[in-house]
């Protein structure tokens, strides 16, 4: 059982492996076949429209940002949670129903609790 | 030792593995080829739209466009800038194209064709392994922004960033629903569920997921009306704007292949996958010519789904950026979470 099962993901490592070459054969190829030009300084510069630039290339990024990204890993690990709830629900609905329900609503209850908090903080406040 | 491969291909671990990779090629080849013309197609229905002519020069209906793009973009002088970080330069291409060609490995295209099933891996893990991967595509443009040391990709790789892991979490709600339905998470059983009559389809049954998946959709592949991290009007093109020759053709064979892959993916959710509901054509097929009638049917409705994107790029303006993060965050996940708890009531209804 446990053999098939490893096997069904040989299919996958070929595909990773066709995935992994293509791409980097690409890259490989290109660099191969074109064309080599010159090297002036001012193609060595950061492009912004033709003017030289001005300032570092990386500025400082709003935090807002990071609070999404927070948000994002707490939300998801939610979403990850739902699915094997959903798998299981309509066989356990007929054993054992309104636990199956209870449970899933209550914890639905406590995320959209936790999402109203974020939204009187203001953390989808995209405005300013 | 010509014995040992034959006696090694008629096993069956060696049957699996030849078969397997006959698939892949296929299929492989089938995309990269959705690829090249949905490029084409693009081109021409914008044309069309804005009253042009389109690429008419190279080969009849410049049908031979994506052929001498390819050339171009290969023997194009392949450069990299001074101030780029080399390492995360380089990968960043490969990085953005290889998610979107592993997401089809779990797509079933197809019934069978003799015993073999016409999916690549057949996976009960099914629609995790396709999130899985997905989010990885991510993390290509996050980079080549990064790499590019430069105000534009760097702006651009940001706005990906937060804009894709948003509506990530509407599109992995949204199809909560469907799998409460099936209760299963292998795609061929999402199949299964949707055959027999065109109202089995998950489009009707779940249409409030159905127009939450494509809107999320949109917006996971970068495309207009959300392709904020490129917007060529603010950012001059985003997160590849210091790229040249074929790793810039690298970024967008990946958007195409991402628009590919993911139409199959609502091709098999909500549109019925390889079936039609007539003729038969809703069962596993038991004969050759049934087999690639089946593959057949999923290419038209996976090719209508592009027509569909392409089609919706030139009608939309695009989002402010606000408008955006409010759809993905104040609308859309309440209303999925709604029509989760709306359908797990009506299933437990049901079974009463």
């Amino acid at each position: 059982m446990e053999s098939t099962q490893i096997r069904e993901y040989l299919p996958v490592l070929m595909l990773v492996i066709l995935a992994v070459g293509f791409s980097f054969g690409m890259l490989l190829f290109s660099v191969i076949v074109g064309k080599k030009g010159r090297r002036p300084a001012i193609k060595d510069t950061a492009y912004e429209c033709g003017m030289l630039p001005i300032g570092a290339g990386n500025t400082r990024l709003s935090v807002k940002f990071y609070l999404v990204a927070m948000l994002f890993i707490l939300f998801d690990i939610e979403v990850v949670f739902l699915y094997p709830w959903a798998v299981v629900y309509k066989d356990m609905l007929r054993t054992n129903g309104p636990a199956i329900l209870g449970a899933m609503l209550s914890f639905m209850l406590i995320l959209f609790v936790g999402y109203i908090y974020a939204l009187k903080k203001r953390a989808f406040d995209w405005k300013n | 030792m010509t014995q040992a491969i034959i006696d090694w291909a008629q096993s069956p671990a060696g049957a699996f593995a030849l078969f397997s990779a006959l698939k892949i090629l296929c299929a492989f080849s089938v995309l990269m080829f959705i690829v090249a013309y949905s490029v084409w197609v693009e081109r021409k229905v914008a044309a069309a739209i804005q009253d042009r002519i389109g690429p008419n020069r190279v080969g009849f209906f410049g049908l031979l466009q994506p052929a001498a793009d390819a050339v171009k973009a290969f023997l194009k002088e392949d450069f990299t800038p001074g101030h780029v970080r080399k390492v995360y330069f380089w990968l960043a291409p490969a990085i953005v194209m290889i998610p979107s060609l592993l997401t089809m490995a779990l797509i079933p295209f197809g019934s069978n064709i003799g015993s073999q099933k016409m999916v690549i891996a057949d996976l009960n893990v099914g629609i995790l392994y396709t999130f899985g991967i997905v989010s990885l595509g991510v993390y290509g443009i996050v980079l080549a922004g990064y790499a590019a040391n430069s105000k534009y990709p760097f702006l651009g790789g940001i706005r990906s960033s937060a804009q894709m892991i948003s509506y990530e979490i509407a599109m992995g709600l949204s199809v909560i629903p469907i799998f409460l339905l099936v209760g299963d998470l292998n795609l061929s059983s999402v199949i299964s569920y949707q055959s027999g009559g065109i109202f089995g389809w998950l489009i009707f049954k779940q249409p409030i997921a159905f127009l939450i998946f494509m809107v999320a959709m949109f917006a996971e592949t970068n495309r207009l009306p959300f392709d904020l991290p490129e917007s060529e009007q603010e950012l001059a093109g985003g997160y590849n704007v210091e790229y040249s020759s074929m790793k810039f053709a690298l970024f967008f064979m990946g958007e195409y292949a991402a628009m590919t892959t993911a139409s199959a993916m609502m091709v098999t959710l909500f549109l019925g996958g390889w079936t039609l509901p007539f003729a038969g054509l809703d069962q596993p097929a038991t004969t050759l010519i049934g087999g690639i009638l089946h593959i057949a049917i999923f290419l038209v409705k996976m090719c209508s789904v592009i027509f569909m994107i392409i089609w919706v790029r030139w009608m939309w303006p695009r989002f402010r950026y606000d408008q955006l993060m409010d759809l993905g965050w104040r609308r859309f996940i309440p209303l999925a979470l709604a029509n989760i708890v709306i359908t797990a009531i009506i299933v437990w209804a049901a079974t009463k």
